[in-house]
């Protein structure tokens, strides 16, 4: 049984066909890289998926359950998170409360309002280890709005990450960080991901991100899959060169 | 409820508020002997309205929505303590509070519920509609609620009847008795609204009013966050009119009209509305002002419209925000000369 | 039945009025994005500049017909004001949180007010010898004042004349294109603050125009403007704020429920008013022809 899979998911926006009757299917345990020009579809199908949009027509199962029609709330109950392109964070909030209201809210004790939320331990304990693990514990007090790009970019994962989803989508997280950044980033994504077990699928345009974490690389163009396999694959094929460089390809 | 109030938090900077609030509550309690009785009486509703503007901050300070309709619920916590005289005759100030705060509760609700449906400018417009809904009905069915002339309503008794105020002398010393009376509600009041914004309650709010898309993201049912805290809120503002009418002595449909509302916004805005204690600061320090500017002439809007936009153009975080902004800078700059 | 006709053209005498109002607070909105609190005390200022320019008018012997041009002065010298407010108050907040522009015209609201306070004093100031500028005329056995119908032209007039600045003139599409998209006007070469100006002009204009035109037939009182803003806001909720047509649509609407609200039910009149509006919104979240 695979954890994802879409059925003639279909998703049309006046004239552009965003996706194409596109049969989508996640394994368990991989990391998994959603890869193609601007355009071809990457972000509405992650947006059907995790219902920021509604499809048009076919059928999303997730552990061969039908979701649907699951509002946005039911599918994170079910085991799926996503982080965000433009980064997505309460400003307003210390990055520790970032982290801290994820875990409240998986948690449902959102609700709660006679006690203090400093004085929950059990959240308090797993929000600085997900701090640590991601590297940004010394900056748990500062409001999110004070961090530097890549560190919010870190935080956007690590928030998204502390809902222990099953199956976590990843829009860009290397996106607007210089690329001596990219790699620490992709560093601590990818290991935080592996160690907890979370399968990963991530949307990324830097292609050597893309070739060396990856384990399976699906290509995507005008709303329809053109090259789904693991990176030596992939690599090989000419049709995706010549997309990606745009070199004529082989008739 | 006792022991998360008496943890103490983790860093020597977050016991700034609690220790500010223990001086500012010892400060409180001394200062009746140093002034006279009108100046009590002043302080006392400058402590009435620093619960209203505390109440009206739970909604634009934590949750971002701001409100043009808070008088809607001052009003009707007045209104209820008069109905509650005329009708039931009833004197005593626990019961007024007993019974008007759930029908605060009750109407808040409702409106809540109508104008969560919207944000932004239209939330504020519906707001303010809903408010001269209620301020319509106090000028048109004057033969319940005494129209322009409004309701008087007499010194109440505290302590469930133990203390009144009949008699000679007794005006003395119901303004004092009164201004500890009000001073411990305050105190609870404050108490509790610290308790909800620090609560996990409280962080959702926040993190609605920073990023709702991420919010519903994270499974979080926006809208009915919104109207509770729009519950609480006016709720909080009806204690404030309950508390306002027997010191008062009178009710009018002015205190419905929406001028009022402005008020309430200016005075929370003065002390600054991303700080828990602005809202306190700006009650009792426009309470002062607008006193003194009443007093000092015939254009005292005039005087206080001023002053709202200088201060607007000058101190953008408010006078609490401001002085928080200048203790940081001394504090880098105490840092950086070491 | 001539009963009938005059309820009507009180309503439409009314609802003018009230689109004056509500259309020149929708274009602020619409252009800067800015809700105005202090534009019913703008309306009130064209309201007493009409009455106090009608009096020193008949002082100075001016023949009653010439009164009327009153009207347009009384709106030009509101607009006036609106181009002295408009750099020195509102110019310093577009960059900060709405919250703040809302406190700043509520700011605005006060001075106003104390202003008119100051300037023409507590009692209400009169103009209806501008009433007898018109002839009456008979509906059925009844007699009607020609000036109302006069009104109810200008309303029209205006609605149809700002129609075609905001369709069919250049600039209007000026206004069109800095409202849809700010920055991006910027860029390309227009000069938004200029456009801000004019379009803020233009809401005074139609807030001191209403003021103008109904101060014959109700007197200019304190607090007047506060009032009027109410009214005007209950208009843009039922018929959309951004909205000529909502503004329209909601005046007459507005207009007509206040009317039979009167006949038949004068103890909840405003209260059926601000109920409508919640029950629009509750069905039009944003109002008949929004587009905020």
């Amino acid at each position: 049984m695979s954890l994802l899979r879409t059925v003639e998911l279909r998703k049309r926006f006046g004239a552009l066909n965003a996706c194409d009757g596109v049969n989508f299917a996640v394994e368990k345990g991989e990391f998994l890289s959603l890869v193609g020009s601007n355009g071809a579809g990457k972000t509405t199908l992650v947006n059907l998926i995790t219902a920021h949009l509604e499809p048009d027509s076919g059928r999303i199962l997730f552990e061969d359950r039908d979701i649907t029609s699951m509002t946005v709330a039911a599918r994170i109950k079910a085991g799926i998170a996503r982080s965000f392109q433009l980064v997505n964070l309460f400003d307003g909030l210390s990055v520790f409360d970032n982290v801290a209201l994820s875990i409240f809210a998986r948690e449902g004790k959102t609700a709660k309002i006679t006690t203090l939320a400093a004085n929950d331990g059990d959240v308090d304990r797993e929000a600085r280890d997900v701090l640590a693990e991601f590297g940004i514990a010394a900056k748990s007090e500062l409001p999110a709005g004070e961090l530097a790009q890549g560190e919010r970019k870190l935080l956007d994962v690590a928030v998204a990450y502390a809902l222990r989803p099953k199956l976590l989508f990843l829009d860009e997280p290397t996106s607007g960080v210089s690329s001596a950044e990219k790699a620490q980033i992709m560093d601590t994504v990818s290991s935080v991901v592996r160690s907890g077990a979370v399968t990963a699928v991530v949307i990324e345009h830097d292609m050597d991100v893309v070739f060396r974490y990856s384990d399976r690389i699906v290509m995507m163009h005008e709303g329809a899959f053109l090259a789904d396999g693991p990176p030596d694959a992939i690599r090989a094929n000419e049709t995706v060169a010549s997309i990606l460089l745009g070199t004529p390809s082989p008739a | 409820m006792k022991a998360a109030v008496i943890a103490l938090p983790r860093s020597p900077a977050r016991l700034w508020p609690y220790v500010g609030g223990a001086v500012g509550l010892v400060v409180l309690a001394a200062i009746p002997e140093f002034l006279g009785l009108y100046q009590t009486q002043l302080l006392t509703y400058g402590l009435i309205m620093a619960i209203a503007a505390l109440g009206f901050n739970l909604l634009l300070g934590y949750t971002g929505l701001l409100s043009f309709g808070h008088s809607a619920y001052f009003g009707l916590g007045a209104y209820t303590v008069a109905f509650l005289l005329q009708w039931l005759g009833i004197h005593s100030m626990e019961l007024y509070i007993l019974l008007g705060l759930p029908v605060a509760a009750i109407v808040s609700a409702l409106f809540g519920f109508i104008c969560v449906r919207h944000t932004r400018i239209f939330f504020g417009i519906l707001t303010l509609a809903l408010s001269q809904v209620l301020y319509s009905l106090a000028l048109k069915f004057f033969w319940v609620t005494g129209g322009t002339d409004g309701l008087r309503v007499p010194r109440p008794t505290l302590l469930l009847g133990i203390i009144d105020f009949a008699g000679s002398g007794g005006f003395p010393r119901f303004i004092r008795s009164y201004y500890y009376y009000v001073l411990g509600v305050f105190v609870l009041s404050a108490a509790i609204m610290w308790v909800i914004v620090h609560s996990p309650f409280g962080k959702a709010l926040q993190a609605i009013r920073d990023n709702e898309t991420r919010a519903r993201f994270l499974g979080l049912r926006v809208r009915r966050f919104r109207w509770a805290a729009f519950l609480l809120s006016g709720t909080f503002t009806a204690l404030a009119g309950i508390l306002w009418v027997p010191l008062n002595g009178l009710t009018t449909p002015d205190v419905l009209y929406w001028p009022f509302s402005g008020e309430i916004v200016f005075m929370t805005l003065l002390g600054g509305f991303r700080n828990f204690f602005g809202p306190i600061v700006g009650g009792i320090v426009f309470t002062f002002l607008k006193t003194y500017a009443v007093a000092s002439t015939e254009y005292w809007q005039l005087l206080l419209g001023t002053v709202l936009v200088v201060l607007i153009l000058l101190l953008p975080t408010g006078v609490v925000g401001a002085l928080s902004q200048l203790a940081k800078r001394l504090r880098t700059t105490r840092e950086g000369a070491r | 039945m001539s009963i009938l006709a005059v309820q009507v053209l009180n309503s439409l005498f009314y609802a003018s009025v009230l689109f004056l109002i509500a259309a020149g607070l929708s274009l602020i909105f619409g252009v800067m994005r800015i809700v105005n609190l202090a534009h019913g005390s703008l309306f009130a200022i064209g309201a007493y500049i009409g009455a106090w320019l009608v009096g020193r008018a008949i002082g100075l012997g001016v023949p009653v017909t010439w009164l009327l041009l009153v009207i347009p002065i009384a709106a030009l010298a509101v607009a006036l004001v609106g181009i002295v407010i408009e750099p020195l108050l509102l110019r310093p907040f577009y960059r900060r949180a709405e919250e703040y522009q809302l406190l700043v015209t509520f700011g605005l609201l006060l001075i106003l007010e104390d202003l008119m306070r100051l300037v023409w004093g507590a009692l209400p100031l009169t103009a209806d010898t501008v009433m007898d500028t018109m002839p009456v005329v008979h509906i059925g056995a009844l007699v009607y004042p020609g000036y109302n119908i006069l009104v109810i032209g200008i309303g029209i007039a205006a609605a149809i004349l700002l129609w075609v600045v905001i369709y069919g003139t250049k600039f209007g599409v000026l206004l069109r294109a800095t409202s849809q998209d700010r920055r991006m006007a910027a860029a390309l070469g227009l000069n938004v603050g200029l456009v801000y100006v004019a379009a803020f002009a233009i809401g005074c204009f139609m807030a001191g125009l209403g003021g103008a035109i109904v101060v014959p037939s109700h007197a200019a009182v304190l607090g007047m403007g506060v009032e009027a803003l109410v009214l005007a806001f209950v208009v843009v909720v039922v018929g959309g704020l951004g909205s000529l047509k909502g503004a329209l649509v909601g005046a007459l609407i507005v207009s007509f429920v206040r009317t039979a609200g009167i006949q038949f039910f004068p103890e909840v009149e405003l209260a059926v008013l601000y109920l409508i509006a919640a029950v629009v919104l509750i069905a039009r979240p944003t109002g008949l022809f929004g587009t905020a």
